[in-house]
């Protein structure tokens, strides 16, 4: 299921990888998923499983030594890869804006808020700074945060962590992209203004009709917001499909292996069973598929490549994968 | 111990060793080093004349170019000063002079600042806190300020050059090791070696002092190169070393006056030597830092 | 803010205190202050009168009131070979010594921050590696030896441009400066480079680790992610914040240009208190040292302090009063 028409991004095939001293590294590896308009895709994996390379291969904003070296992002059908760095650049923040996971750090310590508002307004709008104000101060609003009028003059460390995440959104939503990627943008706060922001994002795309590509290590954060979540695992997106079908029934043993880590989802009195072993060291990773050495269920034929399986609206790499009766 | 082990990147020697070899910059560098401090130790046998036995001076010989040669066939290859020196043999012994003001200084403060800097570390509280306010106010002042106003106070001569730059040196060792030695303080080994005991000159100088090692050597070297500049910007300035010990500073300043007159190399040739000796030691110096601290810390 | 500003102009004051003590222990204490402070030449009668003007045959410590209380009315003594009081020939000399120290600072900052930049944004390039050599050459060079290079080059064999003096001065909104003046300004050039070139390195390594350092920080990447164009962020987002480290260093930086315009105004004989300094330690002239030591120290402190106030106007951390 690609959500409802025709997608707003559709990645091809992409892999991303970094030319360390000690080898290539592949963090992102020939991954391919589609997100309609007004979807809410949850991206979930463990650190270091490729999930933000994936969401700042999008926006071009990998590092190097990082590189995309093949696929294609195609947004509303132009592919985002062939098109010149003046052009990506009225893409960015424009059509696509991010969030980022630390709050603390996304904010320029020496600039005030407005500053970094009215700055992004005029870098894609001509149009005046009393203008751009207004636009600046409306989305400060927008966010819930009190008195914007006000704390346009304000500096980023006289605002808490929570308020600062408001900020961040509020400067992805000045200009009503089609799509937002979050990376983890809830994850450096407290738990109670964890979910305040979560609703809060939740809503404004609803409301502003933006696809929104959330990027986490929690499921059940994804579970409480997602139309569609894709599970990552070493570089790949090993399962992936609609949020219910697959929390409730998981056909990776990498995604079943997650699901009984989690508190919220095993029953009470049964214990937490977390996955033996560590995930492989990118620089060297087993052939095949890269969860064997930690699977109970891999055989022999583990060690070469699993394709995609796709049945019903589900999507999957393994070769045993867990067999469900239709319930 | 082979040769090997003391290569192999486990040891601070080999570390710094390989961090060297691995920048033809560095290693070119390394080599003039040690070529200029070959130069300085064996000087009075490579040089053809001991350029101040005014027995050997003839004035006839006085501002000959490079190249000239003298009336007893002596080949003055870069030339003689105003009293008929020849300027190779002048600028050995020169050399001689400049490198071992700076070294000298630099390893007593070095000595100085890293027992300060050790006690103030590892004491820590009233005793710290005066020995970093007295490392403040220093490093407050410039170097060069702080030595023309003792050598301004106290008047020219070795020793009080020697003791300006001790001076003005000491605070940087002392702030180096302080913060290298706080870091290892807290941890838990030091205080089970306090409550098994062990003396405290012992943890001092047993646990604390290697792990300051790598900045020593590095701050080491960057002084060193400084005081030199120091000792011959103070001689130029004629209020460093006396005529007697000739640094290279002070040839410098002897040819300044004949520079305009177009005898050039009795100034510049001591002032390319200078240069040459002071920009290895900083190649060397910034090579090591950038080898110990992968960080790229500054300053 | 305010509070902020009175602390360090305490701050101020009490290392000011500090220096005057000790330049007092070093004349007063450790010397023979008849010795240091009267002529050679002079009569006992002199001799005498100057003893119990400086209360010589009193106690230390009230010996120490006259002094600072003689200091604070501009009273540091007079000079033997001018014989005029010591601190009205250094005041006379200063503005040649301000001018040339500040030229020498814009002239620092205008070359080493473009080659910071340049350096900094491109890493391991071999742009950066020629321009790290050269800031390693560059605070190796002696600066007098570079100054007689300069001498040499521009004035012995080119003939551009003079090698001593100051030139015509002129006078600009009652500012008196060989700025306004193309003599003048040809005759400052070359100290001024001398001076400079001192800094440059300096400049050049901190604008560069400054540039390597925020580069990598998140907020950059949120910046590019809001499409900001790269000379926005390099020239607003991460330059400003470099300033904060660059103004700290340089205003500490620029006591020790002053203290270095010894070198420069010996070599070029540019008519500022440096070259008096040295000529003063020449002839004995132990009254105007004394001065000089005074008053190059004020003006130290002094300027630290404006470092610290401005640091506080750039970085809206300290300005606003949330740091401790």
């Amino acid at each position: 299921m690609t959500g409802i028409g025709t997608p707003v991004l559709e990645v091809r095939n992409l892999s991303t990888h970094f030319m360390t001293r000690r080898g290539v590294l592949k963090a992102v590896d020939d991954v391919s998923f589609s997100v309609g308009r007004r979807e809410i895709v949850g991206l979930v994996g463990e650190s270091g499983s490729g999930k933000s390379i994936t969401g700042f291969s999008i926006l071009g904003l990998v590092d190097p030594p990082g590189r995309v070296v093949s696929g294609q992002i195609l947004f509303n059908g132009e592919d985002l890869l062939k098109m010149p760095p003046k052009a990506m650049r009225t893409i960015r923040g424009k059509r696509i804006a991010m969030i980022f996971q630390d709050p603390m750090m996304t904010l320029n310590p020496v600039l005030s808020v407005g500053t970094q508002m009215i700055e992004t307004v005029l870098a894609h709008d001509k149009v005046s700074r009393a203008e751009a104000r207004t636009r600046s101060r409306d989305a400060l609003g927008l966010v819930g945060i009190p008195s914007p009028e006000e704390r346009l003059d304000a500096y980023p460390h006289q605002f808490s962590g929570g308020m600062r995440q408001r900020v961040a959104i509020a400067i992805a939503l000045l200009h009503r992209p089609d799509l937002i990627i979050a990376d983890e943008p809830t994850t450096a706060l407290d738990v109670t203004i964890q979910s305040q922001i979560l609703f809060e994002i939740k809503r404004l795309a609803a409301e502003f009709g933006m696809a929104l590509i959330w990027i986490s290590h929690d499921l059940g954060v994804v579970a409480a917001l997602a139309d569609r979540i894709m599970v990552m695992y070493a570089g790949k997106i090993v399962e992936a499909g609609h949020v219910d079908g697959v929390l409730r029934e998981p056909r990776h043993p990498y995604t079943s292996g997650l699901l009984s880590a989690v508190p919220a989802a095993v029953p009470r009195g049964e214990p937490l069973r977390p996955i033996p072993g560590f995930a492989p060291s990118p620089l060297s990773r087993p052939s095949g598929c890269a969860f064997r050495d930690r699977c109970a269920r891999a055989t022999g034929i583990c060690a070469t490549e699993p394709m995609p399986s796709i049945a019903a609206d589900r999507e999957f790499r393994c070769f045993h994968p867990h067999l469900w009766s239709a319930a | 111990m082979t040769a090997r082990a003391l290569l192999s990147e486990d040891m601070l020697f080999g570390r710094l060793v390989i961090g060297i070899g691995r920048s033809p910059k560095a290693v070119i560098a390394a080599i003039v080093c040690i070529v200029l401090l070959f130069a300085a130790i064996v000087g009075p046998y490579i040089t053809p004349q001991d350029p101040y036995d005014l027995a050997v001076l003839d004035i006839l010989d006085a501002k000959l170019p490079p190249g000239s040669e003298s009336m007893d066939g002596l080949v003055y290859w870069l030339g003689t000063d105003g009293q008929g020196r020849d300027m190779f043999s002048a600028m050995v012994y020169g050399l001689r002079t400049s490198l071992g003001v700076g070294v000298f200084s630099g390893l007593v403060a070095l000595v100085v600042g890293t027992v300060l800097g050790l006690i103030a570390a590892y004491f820590g509280g009233r005793i710290d806190a005066l020995i970093m306010r007295v490392v403040d106010l220093m490093l407050g002042f410039p170097t060069i300020l702080v030595a023309l106003m003792l050598l301004a106070l106290l008047g020219q001569g070795l020793w009080k050059v020697i003791f300006a730059l001790i001076l003005v040196q000491w605070a940087t060792f002392a702030r180096a090791v302080r913060s290298a030695a706080l870091v290892e303080k807290n941890k838990d080994y030091v205080e089970a070696a306090q409550t098994l005991g062990i003396s405290t000159p012992r943890i001092l100088i047993g646990h604390l002092l290697p792990n300051c090692l790598p900045p020593l050597i590095v701050i080491g070297m960057l002084q060193v190169a400084n005081a030199i500049s120091a000792e011959a910007t103070l001689s130029f300035l004629g209020i460093g070393l006396p005529i007697t010990e000739p640094s290279l500073g002070l040839l410098i300043a002897n040819g300044y006056q004949l520079l305009m007159s177009g005898e050039y190399w009795i100034s510049v040739y001591p002032g390319v030597l200078l240069l040459l000796l002071v920009f290895s030691i900083n190649i060397v110096g910034d090579r090591l830092r950038e080898v110990l601290n992968p960080r790229l810390g500054e300053r | 803010m305010t509070v902020f500003v009175i602390r360090r102009f305490l701050q101020s004051l009490a290392v000011l205190a500090v220096t005057a003590v000790i330049v007092f222990i070093g004349i007063y204490a450790i010397g023979d202050p008849a010795e240091m402070l009267i002529a050679p030449d002079a009569s006992p009668a002199e001799r005498a009168q100057v003893v119990a003007s400086l209360g010589l045959d009193k106690p230390l410590w009230e010996q120490f009131f006259t002094f600072a209380w003689n200091a604070l009315h501009g009273d540091l003594g007079r000079s033997f070979v001018f014989n005029r009081p010591s601190i009205s020939l250094i005041f006379e000399r200063l503005p040649a010594t301000l001018e040339l120290t500040l030229v020498g600072l814009v002239f620092a900052l205008v070359i080493g921050i473009p080659l910071g930049l340049l350096s900094g944004l491109k890493p391991n390039s071999a742009t950066d590696e020629v321009i790290m050599t050269g800031s390693i050459f560059g605070f190796s060079l002696p600066s007098f030896w570079q100054g007689m290079m300069l001498i040499m080059i521009f004035s012995v064999w080119l003939g551009w441009l003079p090698s001593t003096g100051r030139g015509e001065v002129g006078e600009f909104l009652g500012i008196r400066s060989s700025l306004f003046t193309l003599d003048g300004l040809t005759h400052l050039i070359l100290p001024a480079i001398n001076l400079s070139l001192f800094k440059v390195s300096l400049v050049i390594r901190l604008t560069r680790t400054g540039v390597r350092e925020t580069m990598p920080l998140d907020f950059v990447k949120f910046a590019r992610a809001k499409g900001l164009s790269e000379k926005r962020i390099v020239f607003v987002h991460v330059f400003k914040n470099i300033l904060i480290p660059l103004i700290t260093v340089i205003g500490l930086e620029l006591g020790s240009m002053l203290a270095f315009a010894v070198v420069t105004e010996t070599i070029f004989a540019w008519p500022g208190i440096g070259k008096l300094l040295i000529d003063s330690i020449m002839r004995l002239d132990r009254p105007v040292v004394v001065a000089y030591l005074l008053v190059i120290v004020s003006l130290f402190i002094f300027i630290n302090f404006v470092v610290d106030v401005l640091y506080s106007l750039v970085d809206p951390r300290v300005r606003l009063g949330d740091a401790q």
